[in-house]
């Protein structure tokens, strides 16, 4: 370990010694210091790799499914309890008009079934910074929440969290991935 | 001694299993026009486990400042002082001269020692003789391209710098996952120092190197831990309810700037890491986020779309009148301080180009340094001479580098997965 930290400057050749000693002793400091620093880098990020974290969290698509168990009315095309997704223009977070019956419908059966909890997930498209995505994803979950709110929904049934552009729906770099990646995922949790 | 040299080699092993290759390279996409011509001669050496000088000679072309003689090109190939011919180098058009040894001073030991010299003068610039163990040649390696790059530049070397990341395996499956990862600046060593199957955000250098906060999203919801690298401790600082994110250690690595959105809308707040106290810095009703120290402390600048628009702003770390600081752009956010604290970093939208610009904070006159569609997570090199950031195309994440002039740009290829959210360690 002390060989380790210890830099000797060493003027190799007795032919250019006189003319650069000065500046060798300069830069042997600096190697010392420098080395010693890095030393103890080396030493903690080897016991990084050993004590990592691993986490085993649940399903990536969280309990997105859990809905289409609840009743027909959820996989009926024709019915607004089969949409789940709210989407989004750019860099908004007002709700557009299409999707008020949407949120409508699982506003009136949130209230029929008061021991029901959803998640809103708000999510944004990968342009942009990764922060202010979480949130703006926020705030359009938020946008939904407060529609239900407005409706009559118990706020305790209603559990608001963003993932900002980390979850995207699609992947792809163009509009069409983007528009479906602006978004607020209304999850039925399991009761 | 033993049990440091046993670590470094259960490390080497571990690696050796894992990644038997860099995980990432570095490719110069654009060097300086005036680039100093250097010759790195291979080292002499006696069946060493790493090749110095070939390590050397990397680290000084993909920096950009340097042009690399090929080895076929050289006259001649000596290793000591008194086998250079000074005129056949001048002949070959080089400046610089690096030349050295690696001889095994057994017990798992190895002398090395290394000459820098100025070929017009034909003198002496830099001589060193060093004692490294086996595992620590890449190091040793790369700490002497930080002395010579020190010496022929004037600015600190950052090559035996280490760079944080995030990396997606399997994206888009049902197996994907996320890694925060810690590599040598050169993408060797690449070590997972945490993983999840729920997305893992902003990872923030301690001021001292040893710890990084980061945000886990492993249980659900959004909570910032710190964990200290040496032990693998971490500890859970933040996980109010809504938004707990953008991580930043203030200068002297007391406290945190963050995010919250407990009290509504997000908002900044500091987190005193000893006390455990909580200060609420700005109360706008609008997005505030992506926090950022100034070297000195005193000022944290900071997103907001209070005006419509995500821009920057600064706030004295104490609190009071918040200023805004960008004018040029519709969309400037995730800014931070350059080291000496003269410009400011941030990603710089327009329409629909996403791109690293940088701000002068005297005039504040705005920079763009890239070319990209989606380029953003900007982060300084200690050194301030390069920004790190992340860039998409063909829907994979990428690192690139760019010179804080726009001249010099660096591509850092991965094996395999998306990688983004670069940070250049302390």
């Amino acid at each position: 370990m002390k060989l380790n930290k210890t830099i000797i400057a060493l003027a190799i050749s007795a032919a250019f010694l006189s003319a650069c000693s000065d500046t060798d002793e300069k830069d042997a400091s600096l190697t010392d210091g420098s080395l010693n620093a890095s030393s103890g880098i080396n030493d903690a990020s080897t016991n990084g790799l050993n004590k990592g974290y691993g986490m085993n969290g649940s399903s990536m698509n969280g309990n997105g499914d859990y809905a289409s168990t609840l009743g027909p009315e959820f996989n009926d095309p024709n019915n607004p309890l089969s949409k789940r997704t709210i989407y989004f223009m750019l860099d908004s977070s007002e709700v557009m008009p299409d999707f008020v019956t949407v949120i409508s419908a699982h506003s009136q059966y949130l209230i029929a079934n008061p021991s029901q909890h959803i998640n809103l997930e708000g999510n944004g498209d990968e342009r942009g910074s990764r922060e202010y995505n979480i949130a703006l994803g926020e705030q359009r979950a938020k946008s939904v929440a407060s529609m239900m709110k407005a409706r009559g929904v118990s706020e305790n049934q209603l559990n608001v969290v963003s993932y900002g552009e980390e979850k995207p729906a699609v992947l792809g770099n163009n509009e069409a991935a983007w528009e479906k990646n602006r978004r607020v995922e209304v999850a039925y949790q399991p009761r | 001694m033993s049990f440091f040299n046993k670590v470094l080699f259960l490390l080497a092993l571990s690696i050796s299993v894992t990644n038997s290759h860099a995980a990432l390279t570095i490719e110069i996409s654009e060097g300086i026009s005036s680039a100093l011509p250097v010759a790195v001669v291979p080292f002499s050496s006696t069946a060493a486990p790493v090749n110095i000088s070939a390590i050397v000679n990397a680290d000084l072309e993909r920096c950009g400042y340097f042009k690399m003689m090929a080895e076929q090109a050289m006259p001649s190939k000596p290793n000591t002082a008194s086998a250079v011919n000074f005129n056949e180098w001048q002949s070959a058009s080089q400046n610089y001269l690096v030349i050295g040894q690696l001889a095994d001073a057994s017990n798992g030991q190895y002398n090395v020692q290394f000459q820098l010299f100025d070929v017009y003068k034909s003198g002496q610039l830099l001589g060193y003789r060093m004692t490294s163990s086996a595992a620590d040649l890449r190091k040793t390696a790369h700490h002497i391209s930080d002395l010579i790059f020190e010496k022929l530049t004037g600015k600190r070397g950052v090559f035996s710098g280490r760079i944080a990341y995030i990396t997606t395996t399997n994206p888009g499956s049902k197996q994907q996952s996320q890694q925060l990862q810690i590599a040598d600046a050169d993408g060797f060593n690449p070590q997972t120092i945490a993983s999840s199957i729920e997305p893992l955000m902003s990872p923030s250098w301690s001021p001292d190197g040893k710890k990084m906060a980061y945000v886990s999203f492993e249980r659900k919801t959004a909570a910032i831990y710190v964990q200290t690298l040496a032990t693998g401790e971490r500890v859970r600082v933040a996980e109010f309810p809504g938004i707990n994110g953008a991580p930043a250690w203030s200068p002297d690595g007391t406290r945190l700037a963050l995010t919250l959105s407990k009290d509504g809308s997000p908002d900044i707040f500091i987190l005193n890491l000893s006390t455990h106290s909580l200060t609420k810095l700005t109360r706008s009703f609008a997005i505030d986020t992506e926090p950022s120290w100034s070297p000195n402390g005193n000022s944290i600048v900071f997103t907001s779309d209070r005006g419509g628009k995500p821009q920057i702003y600064m706030v004295s770390s104490q609190g009071g009148e918040e200023k805004r600081l960008t004018f040029s752009g519709s969309y400037n956010a995730r800014a931070s301080f350059s080291p000496d604290g003269r410009n400011l970093v941030m990603v710089h939208g327009n329409g629909n180009d996403y791109r690293i610009a940088i701000m002068d904070m005297s005039n504040k006159s705005i920079n763009v340094l890239t070319s990209g569609r989606s380029d953003e997570s900007p982060s300084f090199a200690p050194n301030g001479s390069m920004i790190l950031y992340a860039s998409k195309k063909g829907g994979t994440g990428f690192l690139s580098a760019v010179s804080i002039d726009g001249k010099i740009q660096q591509k850092l290829v991965f094996n395999s997965g998306e990688v983004r959210e670069p940070s250049w360690g302390p």
